[in-house]
């Protein structure tokens, strides 16, 4: 069931926002067990918004799930981490849910993330493991793990999830849902817990991209709150939905179809393509030519900007404090060593690194000027063609397991996401078919289509035509 | 055995972390690898290339200067490890004379 075809049986008085909670309530008891999506869910609250919901609004009377890193006054918002597990509840809403709460929705359920949504499997998660629905042994990817997984498992309609590096679109195409990440400025970010500033943007995930234009329209656009999201007009996402990519020109980038991808995902990819192709669309070949530096400019700027954001997180006004401290170094110091897990701690080091005097220039200078190159290649790119066309991941979901050894190994699967948040371009992740892996029969893979900033009309446009084939 | 490219005990504690001596070696094979793998960054010609602090640049957003409602204090002290008389609490932080 799609949000949008739940908005109709609302319309014509088939069902209740009501009666929706406690369909997605029983489904939760039932099947989340095993999933593991939701961290927590207050149905009372839910409830009691679902009796003056007013189905006249866009998305009048529809529960949304939320990651664990946005804030919706009242609840928790623990970003997957032990330091805020405790007792942390949001004073305020975030904008997007103050937008999702002013189009009629209800904000209900906190997904599962990797913590503080740095990571790719959603086992960084210091709180519970989630697992893909379409076989329990995988990850269901990151770090919007726990909301791909709900949304494929049927115990969520639609979430939120937020995209740094991929971590919308890389669990979206693992579960095989859609997932929209907007141009960098076009949603607000305040009361998304930051991760890399210039990078964070947040998004829906859901069962069509309908549904995820449907929510990109109600939270896009300015916010006074945020001096980085921008005033550009809202244009209509769903108008031109269907207008199909006959005469439209959509680029290849060899970069993304080189060495090491899996041949069923190559195979599924080149057949979304050929499909886009036989609809009319001009496909040609481009070069991205600096996509081989993303990862290591990625892997200094993310976590430089990380080190900076998470020292806020000092056992002082919220969260974890450690237990009887000597003074406050000793406050800061044991607060921050019980609160924080392994892979915080290891970007928090590289980032304090980077940016520290004597290597600044060497690493963090260096990488912001290939970050203009990045930028650079996809404007380039933008100049002759629509939209790019490539795999969200080189592979299939991966088993649960395996990431603590080796974090660059985990680092390098991040490689067609990455560059468009460096870029600040939009990009979104639609299912393309499903492909036998790694003693798997049949696991998801998504196409990722990159769309020019701002142009998330076009993106969505592309992205009906790619799904209506499936 | 390469020098190694980080002393992670001394920038663990630039960044208020606290290590345990497993910690300690686990991060230092582990942010050898990922640092030698940014070196390719230096393989890239950037003489003359402007540094990208964002992907859209935005400067000088100004919005009107009006007073609007902020939180109260009660909702701000809410999550406070500790607290007294509407402040946070905190170990004494000036030396005795």
């Amino acid at each position: 069931m799609t949000l949008s075809s739940l908005r109709q049986q609302l319309l014509a008085g088939e069902t209740t926002p009501a009666a929706i909670l406690a369909r997605l309530a029983g489904d939760i008891a039932a099947r989340d067990g095993r999933t593991g999506a939701y961290l927590s869910y207050d149905l009372a609250t839910a409830m009691a918004e679902a009796a003056s919901a007013d189905l006249s609004l866009p998305l009048g009377g529809i529960p949304i799930a939320i990651k664990d890193n946005l804030n919706v006054a009242g609840q928790p918002c623990t970003c997957g981490s032990r330091f805020l597990a405790e007792n942390y509840r949001s004073p305020y809403d975030a904008t997007v849910i103050r937008k999702l709460r002013a189009a009629g929705a209800i904000p209900f359920g906190r997904m599962n993330l990797d913590e503080f949504a740095m990571g790719s499997s959603t086992e960084n998660s210091a709180l519970q493991t989630t697992r893909n629905p379409h076989d329990f042994d995988r990850i269901p990817g990151g770090s919007s793990g726990g909301s791909a997984a709900a949304v494929a498992d049927h115990t969520a309609i639609a979430a939120l999830g937020s995209d740094t590096g991929g971590s919308i679109r890389q669990p979206a195409s693992h579960c095989g849902v859609v997932g929209l990440k907007p141009s960098y400025g076009r949603v607000s970010r305040y009361g998304l817990v930051a991760f890399a500033s210039s990078l964070d943007q947040v998004g829906p995930l859901t069962r069509s991209v309908e549904d995820a234009a449907r929510i990109l329209q109600v939270i896009a656009g300015a916010d006074p709150l945020d001096s980085t999201c921008l005033e550009a007009a809202v244009p209509d996402y769903l108008g031109g939905l269907d207008d199909g990519v006959k005469g439209l020109k959509l680029g290849l980038p060899k970069e993304y179809f080189g060495a090491g991808i899996d041949p069923g995902v190559r195979r599924q990819v080149m057949a979304a393509v050929d499909a886009l192709a036989a609809q009319g669309a001009e496909v040609v070949d481009i070069s991205l030519p600096h996509t081989e530096y993303a990862v290591a400019t990625y892997y200094v700027l993310a976590p430089a900007e990380a080190s900076s954001n998470l020292s806020r997180f000092d056992g002082i006004r919220y969260g974890h404090r450690g237990a009887s401290p000597a003074d406050i170094l000793d406050l800061y110091q044991r607060s921050r060593e019980d609160g924080f897990g392994a892979e915080v701690k290891r970007r928090i080091i590289l980032g304090t690194y980077v940016l520290s005097s004597g290597y600044y220039d060497a690493y963090y200078s260096r990488a912001q000027k290939v970050r203009t190159l990045i930028r650079r290649d996809f404007e380039a790119a933008f100049a002759r063609v629509d939209a790019i066309l490539s795999p969200v991941a080189p592979a299939p979901a991966r088993k649960l397991g395996g990431i603590a050894i080796d974090p660059l190994h985990e680092y390098l699967s991040d490689i067609f996401t990455l560059a468009p948040n460096l870029a600040g371009i939009c990009a979104i992740s639609v299912p393309c078919g499903v492909t036998a892996f790694d003693g798997a029969a049949a696991l998801p893979v998504g196409l990722q289509i990159l769309g020019p900033h701002l142009g998330e009309a076009m993106l969505l446009r592309v992205a009906r035509a790619a799904e209506a084939r499936s | 055995m390469p020098q190694p490219h980080i002393d992670v005990r001394y920038v663990a504690n630039l960044a208020r972390l606290e290590l345990s001596d497993v910690e300690v070696a686990t991060f230092q094979v582990q942010l050898d690898a990922i640092l030698g793998y940014v070196e390719t960054l230096t393989q890239l010609d950037v003489s003359g290339i402007e540094a990208s602090a964002h992907a859209v640049p935005v400067f000088g957003r100004m919005r009107s200067d009006e007073p609007h409602a902020s939180l109260p204090p009660a909702a701000v002290l809410q999550n406070a490890p500790d607290q007294s008389q509407g402040q946070f609490r905190v170990p004494k932080v000036v030396a005795d004379a």
